[in-house]
Parts: C-alpha cells; sequence; structure tokens
C-alpha cells in the first residue's frame, strides 16, 4: 500500500491504527543488521519500510513478498501501542505466508545516532557534484551529436 | 681415576643437556600459555559478535526455509566454497574443512557435474592446492587476523559474482560453533536466481520482478558468507584456546618428567662422587693398615 506525503502516512497510520486494534492480529516481527539485533521474533503491529518500489506499510496477513530497501526511515508500531524509528541504508524485506517478517538490513541506526548537520552538508557536496556530473554529460552529449 | 673422571664428565654433560632442555621447554610454555590467553580474548569477542550474527544469518536463510526450495537435479555448475583461515594451531579445524570438501567434489565428479573451489583463508588452499589446484576459482587471503566484517563478506560476494564462471549453485562449508569446547563442519546451500525463480513455491510471493528477486540473491549471498565467517571464526578461536590449553598441559608433564630426570641424575653423580671418595680413602687406609 503506498501512501502519499508524511501527512497522508500519519493520517492514514492513525486509521490503520484503529482498524488494527480492531484486527489483534500481530505479526512475528525479525529486524537485524550483521552487528545488531532490534528485534528478534516479537510481535508488532505494523512496520513501515522505504523499498525501492516506495514506501509500504507491513500489517498482518499482508500478502508474502520480497523487497529491496532503500535509504530511509522505518517505523515499527510494537503491539505494546510503542511506535521507535530507525534509519536504514539498504537491505530485503521478506514477509512470509504466516505472518512473519524479516527485515535484514545492511547498516541501521536510531535517529540518536545521526547528525543532522553532517548529513545536510553531505548533500551539499552531493548535490554540487552531480550538478557538475550533469554539465559535463550534456556538454558532451552535444559535442558528439555535432560530429556526427 | 681418569675412567671415574670418564664417567664423571659425561654425567656432568648429561646434565647440562637436560638443563637446557628444561629451561626450553619452560620458555615455550611461557609462550603457549600467552597465545592462550590471546585466544581467549578474541574467542570472547568473535562469540559476542556471534550473537547478532546468528540471527541475522538465520534471518537470511528463513526464505529458503518457507518457501521448500529444493536443488532441481540438471543443474551442472556447482560452485564449493571452504571457510578456514591463514593462522596455524587452532586443532583439525582447517583440516576437517578440507576433508568435507574433498568428499564433495569426488560425489560431484562421479555424478558427471561441474565443480569449482573457493578458498577463504589459505590454508584450505594449502591442503587441497596438492590434489585440486587446477580446480580453484580463486582464494582469498588475509583472514584470520582480524574479525570478519560484513564489508569482508560484500567483497568476497563481489568476487564470485564477477569471477566469470556462471555458477548454477553455491554451497558453503563452514565450522559452525557449539561450544568452547566443540564445533562442527556443516554445509549450508545458497541457491541462484534460477533455482529461486523456478520454484514453484515462490508463486506466493507477490511483486517480485526479476531485478528484486537479483537484488535479494546477491544481497543474501553476502548475508550468509557473513554468517558462516562469524561462525568460522569463533570456532577458530575456540579450538586454538584449546589446543592451546592442552599442549600447555603437555609442556608441564614433561617439565616435570624433566625436572625428576635431573634430580636422579643430580643424585647419581653426587652417590658416584661420594663412592669415589670413600674408595679412594679405604684404599688409603687399607695401604696404610699393610705398611705396618
Amino acid at each position: 500500500t503506498l501512501w502519499g506525503g508524511r501527512r497522508g502516512r500519519h493520517a492514514a497510520c492513525r486509521l490503520v491504527r484503529q482498524a488494527s486494534a480492531y484486527a489483534e492480529a500481530a505479526m512475528s516481527f525479525t529486524f537485524a543488521s550483521p552487528t545488531q539485533v532490534f528485534f528478534k521474533g516479537a510481535n508488532v503491529w505494523q512496520v513501515d519500510v522505504p523499498t525501492l518500489t516506495g514506501a509500504f506499510s507491513i500489517l498482518a496477513a499482508h500478502v508474502p513478498t520480497l523487497q529491496v530497501l532503500r535509504p530511509g526511515r522505518v517505523m515499527v508500531h510494537a503491539e505494546d501501542g510503542t511506535t521507535t524509528k530507525y534509519f536504514v541504508s539498504s537491505g530485503s524485506l521478506t514477509v512470509n505466508a504466516e505472518s512473519s517478517l524479516q527485515l535484514l538490513a545492511e547498516e541501521a541506526v536510531t535517529p540518536d545516532m545521526l547528525d543532522l548537520g553532517a548529513a545536510k552538508a553531505n548533500l551539499e557536496k552531493a548535490q554540487a557534484a552531480r550538478a557538475e556530473k550533469q554539465i559535463r554529460t550534456e556538454a558532451n552529449e552535444a559535442l558528439a551529436k555535432a560530429l556526427e | 681415576a681418569s675412567q671415574n673422571t670418564g664417567i664423571t664428565v659425561q654425567n656432568m654433560a648429561t646434565l647440562k643437556d637436560i638443563t637446557k632442555r628444561l629451561k626450553s621447554t619452560k620458555n615455550i610454555q611461557k609462550i603457549i600459555k600467552s597465545m592462550k590467553m590471546v585466544a581467549a580474548a578474541k574467542y570472547a569477542r568473535a562469540e559476542r559478535e556471534l550473537k547478532p550474527a546468528r540471527v541475522y544469518g538465520i534471518g537470511s536463510l528463513v526464505l529458503y526455509e518457507k518457501a521448500d526450495i529444493k536443488v532441481p537435479e540438471e543443474k551442472k555448475k556447482h560452485l564449493l566454497i571452504g571457510v578456514s583461515s591463514d593462522r596455524r594451531l587452532c586443532g583439525a579445524i582447517h583440516f576437517s574443512v578440507a576433508k568435507q570438501m574433498k568428499s564433495e567434489v569426488a560425489t560431484f565428479t562421479v555424478a558427471g557435474k561441474e565443480i569449482m573451489i573457493v578458498g577463504i583463508g589459505n590454508k584450505v588452499r594449502g591442503i587441497l592446492h596438492r590434489t585440486h589446484s587446477d580446480q580453484f576459482l580463486v582464494t582469498f587471503k588475509e583472514v584470520g587476523r582480524k574479525p570478519p566484517t560484513f564489508g569482508d563478506a560484500s567483497v568476497i560476494a563481489l568476487e564470485l559474482l564477477h569471477s566469470g564462471y556462471e555458477f548454477d549453485e553455491v554451497s558453503i562449508i563452514f565450522n559452525r560453533f557449539r561450544s568452547v569446547i566443540s564445533y562442527k563442519t556443516e554445509e549450508k546451500p545458497i541457491f541462484s536466481l534460477n533455482t529461486i525463480a523456478s520454484a514453484s513455491s515462490m508463486s506466493i510471493y507477490s511483486d517480485i520482478d526479476a531485478d528484486v528477486l537479483q537484488n535479494c540473491q546477491e544481497y543474501n549471498l553476502a548475508n550468509i558468507i557473513y554468517y558462516s565467517l562469524k561462525e568460522s571464526t569463533t570456532s577458530e578461536q575456540s579450538a586454538r584456546m584449546t589446543a592451546m590449553d592442552n599442549t600447555s598441559k603437555n609442556a608441564s608433564e614433561m617439565i616435570d618428567k624433566l625436572t625428576q630426570t635431573f634430580n636422579c641424575t643430580r643424585q647419581a653423580i653426587i652417590t658416584k662422587e661420594l663412592i669415589e671418595i670413600i674408595s679412594g680413602a679405604a684404599k688409603k687406609l687399607l695401604l696404610h693398615c699393610l705398611n705396618y
């Protein structure tokens, strides 16, 4: 299920949480990186994951699927009502037939481990590099076309 | 008298030899004990890091179990990865992996399938070099000095995927850690893209296109290699600890025996000297009495 935008996601989450309170089904959730285990067979209501095909909200009885993660935020809504946020770099998500979920991330951290300032600085540098690359690509394309 | 001196000189030389041996054995025992301490420290860290790695590795294998994927019979090209390391003095770690690899290669060759070997760590290559050198696809060195990371597993996985050898199936043989005193050499399969895609039980998984599947497969290869590296290094450190412990005990026994021999020899020398003195004195007394 694709949710448009952050607001939409929050609103939808609230609705979904109400719905799941009636559904009363939890999933067995395993979330780990090579060096750290966050959840192991824990019971959760819902997990939001960023994948290459969009942001998914996985609930119990979700159709089995395999997904590739992209860098983004993972939100875990546990059985006791708490929500925890993580940031993942990459990895895979497996939803199995009997409502078990394996989220394997290459790197996963809690938001307190990340520095907003450093991230913004890196973003600016990366954008500058991208602009440079684009200029070069366009110039060379034009050259190649002109010489053909 | 000269004859006596000859015997005494021989005994003294033996005593010197024993002293030398005793000293060197004691030195070696110190070295072995320090090796055991180092192995114990490395083992403690390896076991700590194994805990999350196990959850991660078992999580990666869940898909294979749930989907109940089996290797189809007509698959021809096989890749066998043996996980060991570069360092010695760890008991039968390298040998048990190499032994299982040998029997696997034999089975596959008999069945007419093509199989290539990959060695992680120099030791397994050393053991198999004479008989299987032409079947080695690649060997990875510098394994064992530092704890393995996911980065290492990624490098290995990438190298295998770009090796040019289009394998159908991968198997990985490693030492699974059971306890401080025991490990078990096991083999885990890593199914190829084609096998998974064509497995009938995979049809229940929706939303899978070829790209996603390939991505997941390559990631899984790295995951399982990482898991086997972590298990292997823990087994190796615990085996080294045990081996050094046993060697140190043997050295203690040797030292005890040598010390006993040393004392016996020393007492024998003293006794001989006493006999000399007494016999010399008795002779003198006899002569003295006879003169009178």
